[in-house]
């Protein structure tokens, strides 16, 4: 059976029985509750610091009625680092390497934002959509250009996420298989390939990160705009 | 003491039927068993004074051999010379 590179994509099946839940419920596990006590262990320590990190960056410019969203914005944050993280050691599956996951955490929390906003303060929430100072005649053709990018943020939350992962996990395994490919013929060729692999390596571990820190940023600033 | 109340490690390999049959095998006495062997493994190597890498290092290598037999099937399929 040939080697297709797609193949590490598809969701982890055992028997017949679809182990995604397992493997989206495995990162939580990593993450202990802190008991009673005043001082903890460094794991649980390391993970307050974490979060009170998170937290503050995600909640300081927010007004006071945003403060709400800090439980589901710190945990969203927290869930897509460990998932992004845990998809880079050896034969794991990473959950948001799949579109359908990323749709849903994206379409609903996007949509929160928008109903939140046209809710509570409806005219401030259309008054997005025409931006200050706009000639009068491009009025007309701004207002729907505007609207359409409001229109397109869940499925670029979504898509930018499943994107930068699933293409990260590709390059990786290209690499990978060109370094093992090319080490009876050219081992030279084989080292230069090695480094590029560990530089691509340190990149990806950023990425992992960062493409969980913007989702989140992203979401906090569609809420601070509507709430 | 009876074999009810000893745990895995103490059973000996001949006893491991009784021992079986002695123990709670409804989901709720399975998810008991699961979170006493989570928290006796937390508490040995990770809730310490002067933990390390090592206590999370083995949950993730664990992990990796875990999912390294989920798609055993899968992997083994795939002949090297094919792919290059």
């Amino acid at each position: 059976m040939n080697l297709s590179f797609f193949d590490q994509f598809t969701s982890p099946c055992l028997l017949g029985i679809p182990l995604i839940l397992l493997s989206m419920l495995f990162p939580p596990l990593l993450l202990p509750t802190p008991g009673n006590r005043w001082i903890t262990n460094r794991l649980s320590t390391l993970q307050l610091w974490f979060f009170h990190l998170i937290t503050k960056q995600l909640m300081i410019p927010m007004n006071k009625t945003g403060h709400k969203w800090a439980l589901m914005l710190t945990s969203l944050m927290v869930l897509l680092i460990t998932i992004n993280l845990l998809g880079l050691l050896p034969y794991t599956f990473t959950p948001t390497t799949q579109l359908s996951m990323n749709m849903a955490l994206a379409f609903p929390l996007w949509l929160a934002t928008l109903l939140t906003g046209l809710r509570h303060q409806p005219s401030i929430s259309l008054g997005h959509l025409l931006p200050e100072g706009t000639p009068t005649l491009l009025i007309p053709a701004l207002i729907l250009i505007e609207t359409t990018s409001l229109l397109i943020r869940p499925l670029a939350l979504g898509v930018r996420l499943t994107a930068n992962l699933t293409a990260g996990h590709l390059l990786i395994q290209l690499i990978s298989t060109a370094t093992t490919a090319l080490l009876p013929i050219m081992p030279a060729v084989s080292i230069l390939t090695t480094s590029i692999l560990l530089l691509l390596t340190i990149l990806e571990v950023a990425v992992a990160m960062i493409q969980a820190y913007v989702f989140v940023l992203l979401l906090s600033l569609y809420l601070q705009e509507n709430i | 003491g009876p074999l009810s109340e000893r745990r895995l490690m103490d059973v000996r390999l001949g006893e491991l039927p009784a021992w079986l049959a002695t123990c709670d095998l409804s989901p709720q006495g399975l998810l008991g068993g699961v979170q006493k062997a989570w928290s006796s493994y937390y508490d040995k190597y990770i809730n310490v004074k002067r933990g390390g890498p090592a206590g999370i290092s083995m949950l993730l290598a664990g992990y990796c051999l875990l999912s390294y037999g989920w798609n055993y099937q899968h992997i083994s399929k795939i002949s090297f010379l094919a792919s290059v």
